[in-house]
């Protein structure tokens, strides 16, 4: 027996150290893992919720489910994407630093 | 009991990758122990009875996406990260307002806490299994948004291999 809501703060604390890591990060591989840890915090949730939401009408509910399942192919797709941009932007500025890659700057 | 402790195990080894994936400068690292944090979710998973979930964590998310990852680290040769003044000045304000995002997200769950029920392991009503229910509604409830999702993985292939292909 857990209560629901120490799920959804293992979510928070992932999410949060997801976004840390986004912000703090400087190398672009790493920045684009943090997304992905940061969508599977919110996934965590999701489950859960469904769980819950189980429990409370006594049905069978798994919408939850397939939305974390919409959210695995959305980020498959993304990762793909992402990782051909970051050999694109390897290819041109030679360079993985985010701080690097500053040509629409002033 | 049972279910709290292998919850608490999970959770810490989660959190601690996380925190390992954040402190690691090289980024084969940071992509190992996201790896460990997407196993022990999926362990997490399978405690919320969620057991298809649980087996497309690992597959799609620890073995797919993670091996395309390292896949792009080898590629690139990528070093370890360098220091710059812009990750100092994030490090000094971004540190802060991660935790006080933290204590502020947990106040207000642990506040409302009682309007939330426990989980119970196994505790999925069921007469059917997991997956069973879960292809009744991808197949029939969620038919469109399924067959739209194979088009944004066809688009997605197609701009992988424009962007990555080789140049003219």
């Amino acid at each position: 027996m857990v209560p629901l809501s120490w799920y959804l703060v293992l979510s928070a604390i992932l999410f949060c150290l997801g976004v840390s890591a986004f912000l703090l990060k400087r190398n672009i591989i790493t920045i684009f893992m943090s997304i992905e840890l940061m969508l599977n915090a919110v996934n965590l949730s999701f489950v859960a919720f469904s769980n819950y939401w189980s429990q409370q009408t006594g049905k069978v509910l798994l919408n939850g489910q397939i939305f974390v399942f919409f959210v695995m192919v959305v980020a498959a797709a993304e990762a793909a994407v992402g990782l051909a941009i970051i050999i694109a932007v390897f290819r041109t500025r030679e360079t993985l630093n985010v701080d690097r890659v500053n040509l629409l700057k002033l | 009991m049972f279910h709290q402790i292998l919850f608490i195990i999970f959770g810490a080894v989660c959190i601690a990758g996380a925190i390992n994936l954040l402190v690691q400068r090289h980024p084969i690292n940071s992509a190992l122990s996201l790896v460990v944090v997407m196993g022990s979710l999926a362990l997490i998973y399978l405690l919320l009875g969620a057991e298809f979930v649980a087996a497309v964590q690992v597959i799609v998310y620890a073995g797919a996406i993670m091996v395309l990852f390292v896949f792009t680290i080898m590629l690139l040769n990528a070093g370890a990260e360098e220091r710059t003044r812009g990750s100092r000045i994030a490090l000094l304000v971004g540190g802060p307002g991660v935790v006080v995002l933290v204590g502020m997200i947990s106040w207000t769950i642990f506040t409302n806490d009682k309007q939330f029920g426990m989980v119970r392991i196994g505790s999925m009503v069921t007469s059917t299994d997991n997956t069973h229910g879960i292809a009744n509604l991808l197949f029939r409830d969620f038919l469109l948004p399924f067959e739209i999702t194979s088009v944004l993985v066809l688009i997605a292939i197609m701009g992988a291999v424009v962007l990555a292909g080789r140049r003219r």
